[in-house]
């Protein structure tokens, strides 16, 4: 127990100090918690629940136009702001600013949610491979709605609000950003790591198991199935939010509703970890972001080709990922005890 | 508006054609190919180049089947005859996959560019100049429905099309009968690639090509698959005319820039609605 807790204590130092140690790559570890935060979420529908969803991307994108929008919204024009193309006719001064962030990134979570809500009824009712479909179809649509609407930049996107003059420079604001995500991740981490140990996590596993044999057992499954949702949207929307702030640049189908890029990594990287499991979705994170951060540059242009290779061996070599492999090698540290003479008497057997 | 209607008409025989060849494998298979889309494009491509190369665009409906078939086949025997029986899931994650992969290779190979390929077939008036249609649709709508007929055949007569009929019945029933279901598996990926490269070309002829536009191929075969049921062949072409129509028309109202969003919404309004009408039931879409 104590070894756990000094793991944990090591973790969050090195979370603390690694913008200081590696300041070069600031952003690049900064969208990793991103990435974490996004597969750690992905894998409450994909790995507890059974629900495999491409879908969780709408509550991406949405968080990142809603918190620009309140940014801007609260104190100029909104129109008149994409219209113009930005930050040339209007300047935040730095209490608008952090006000206008802090209203955005709240907004930014509870809009998702309330959409994850209110669309959950229907669409969890579906199941396997059509709720995958559909909503598939419901990120691609989104990415186009939001590619129609003049209000929000229509095609072009809209930039989110610059870091205001006169307090610091570019290093604080991505400093600034940097433990913003941080905390976000930890707390994201915690939340569900409380979470999976309570009954709401267990009854997300009876649903994977056995959906029908739960709701038998007088389970109000589709509330639960709901409730993840929820707390997958929001935690997404806060995260893309953020994404939009860091990149400084939303546009409709490329960052925000991005079905090839981050809709498509969140399942690869909680597949990658291993699905189901609490530390599989964080280790698939770090381990995909440092191949791609590592080899992308190598590709040159061949990156999708790689991404969509990765995607096929990944999915049909190791479907269980890092930590079933682990956990196929050291069951013991899984809390799985084998007999060992009963193990060689089945070998036997054979 | 008989203009719409006649368009979405003649648009909705292709996608049929497209869903026919998915209803096809997903029913032999049980495999949702999510690349279906991005065969249909390399289908297109392949006519593209014919006409590039001086060759009447037109002969790509007898060519692109032909290489699309070995295509296929070789995507079944690397990839495909993994995932097979497996969790649906993954088949489906796999060929997402595929799809990412050949869009990208698409790219590079072909550029980004929108391309058309010329037919030169000219246009009909009707009714008194009010409505046009280009000669060059309704000679894909033929086209369409005469392999979707010739393939019927194929399917009732050959020894073949009885082994992938037995298959798609029960597969192991089948296997121990003596039908070599790999075999038949890869053909069944080969006859759904040469529909998509059928259909492909003959998009390449009436409409334009562009790597990144498969997907939207996919979600209309997959929705007028789960419109019509799997194996109810009227129905597929009925639905894909539906969806021609369907789509003709939301252009009129919403405009052309929201076609593609207005083909996947409806995708998840048709799968919310069946699921509302069959949990009255105490069931789900299986």
């Amino acid at each position: 127990m104590n070894q756990k807790i000094f793991l944990y204590l090591c973790l969050l130092a090195f979370g603390i100090v690694a913008p200081f140690i590696f300041p070069a790559f600031k952003l690049q570890i900064s969208i990793m918690w991103i990435l974490i935060i996004l597969s750690l979420t992905w894998d409450v529908q994909g790995g507890q629940m059974g629900y495999n969803t491409f879908g969780n991307i709408l509550f991406f994108g949405l968080g990142m136009y809603i918190c620009s929008s309140f940014q801007i919204g609260l104190f100029f024009p909104l129109a008149e702001w994409t219209a113009s193309g930005g930050e040339k006719t209007f300047i935040h001064t730095p209490p608008q600013y952090f006000q206008g962030l802090v209203v955005g990134l709240i907004f930014a979570g509870i809009i998702p949610a309330l959409v994850a809500a209110f669309i959950g009824y229907g669409i969890l009712g579906l199941r396997g491979h059509y709720f995958a479909i559909c909503t598939l179809g419901l990120g691609i649509a989104a990415g186009e709605l939001a590619g129609g609407i003049e209000l929000v930049g229509a095609g072009q996107g809209m930039t989110s609000p610059p870091w205001p003059k006169g307090i610091g420079d570019t290093e604080l604001r991505s400093e600034f950003f940097y433990y913003i995500c941080f905390v976000l991740m930890v707390c994201t981490f915690l939340f569900l790591r409380w979470a999976y140990t309570t009954r709401f996590g267990l009854v997300l596993n009876a649903i994977r198991d056995n959906e029908d044999k739960a709701e038998a057992m007088g389970i109000n499954t589709m509330q639960y199935k709901i409730t993840g949702w929820v707390v997958s949207a929001f935690f997404v929307g806060i995260a893309g939010g953020l994404m939009g702030n860091m990149i400084g640049y939303i546009e409709p189908v490329e960052t925000a509703f991005a079905g090839r890029t981050f809709g498509v990594f969140m399942v690869l990287m909680a597949i990658l970890g291993g699905k189901g499991t609490l530390w599989g979705p964080v280790i698939g994170a770090i381990a995909f972001h440092i191949f791609k951060e590592g080899f992308w540059t190598f590709f040159l242009g061949w990156q999708y080709v790689a991404l969509g290779a990765l995607i096929v061996i990944v999915v049909i070599f190791f479907p269980e990922g890092i930590m079933g492999w682990i956990r196929e090698k050291y069951p013991e540290k899984f809390g799985e005890a084998i007999d060992e003479e009963d193990r060689k008497a089945q070998v036997e057997l054979k | 508006m008989v203009q719409a209607s006649l368009d979405g008409i003649l648009l909705g025989i292709l996608f049929a054609l497209i869903a026919y060849g998915m209803a096809l494998q997903w029913g032999v298979m049980n495999i949702i190919n999510i690349a279906q889309g991005e065969l249909v494009i390399l289908g297109g491509y392949i006519a593209y180049f014919m006409y590039v190369a001086g060759i009447h665009p037109a002969f790509g409906v007898i060519v692109a089947p032909i290489i699309m078939y070995f295509v296929g086949w070789s995507l079944y025997k690397t990839i495909i005859f993994r995932v097979v029986d497996r969790d649906l899931f993954i088949s489906i994650l796999a060929t997402f996959g595929i799809s990412i992969l050949t869009q990208q290779l698409m790219n590079f190979i072909f550029g980004s560019d929108v391309v058309v390929a010329q037919s030169n077939f000219g246009t009909t008036f009707l009714f008194n100049y009010m409505v046009t249609l280009p000669n060059a649709k309704i000679f894909a709508a033929g086209i369409s429905i005469f392999f979707a007929l010739l393939l019927v055949l194929y399917m009732r007569r050959s020894k073949l099309g009885r082994a992938i009929r037995a298959t798609a019945q029960n597969a192991r029933a089948a296997k121990i009968l003596g039908v070599d279901t790999e075999s038949v598996y890869a053909a069944t990926f080969g006859i759904n690639a040469a529909l998509c490269g059928v259909a492909g070309s003959l998009i390449a002829i009436t409409f334009t090509l562009h790597p990144y536009v498969g997907l939207p191929y996919t979600v209309r075969s997959f929705m007028i698959v789960i419109v019509a049921g799997l194996g109810n062949l009227p129905g597929v072409a009925l639905s894909g005319m539906g969806l021609g129509v369907f789509e003709e028309f939301s252009d009129y109202i919403f405009g052309t820039e929201f076609r593609i969003a207005a083909v996947f919404l409806l995708l998840v309004l048709i799968l919310v609605y069946r699921r509302f009408k069959l949990s009255r039931k105490r069931e789900y879409l299986k």
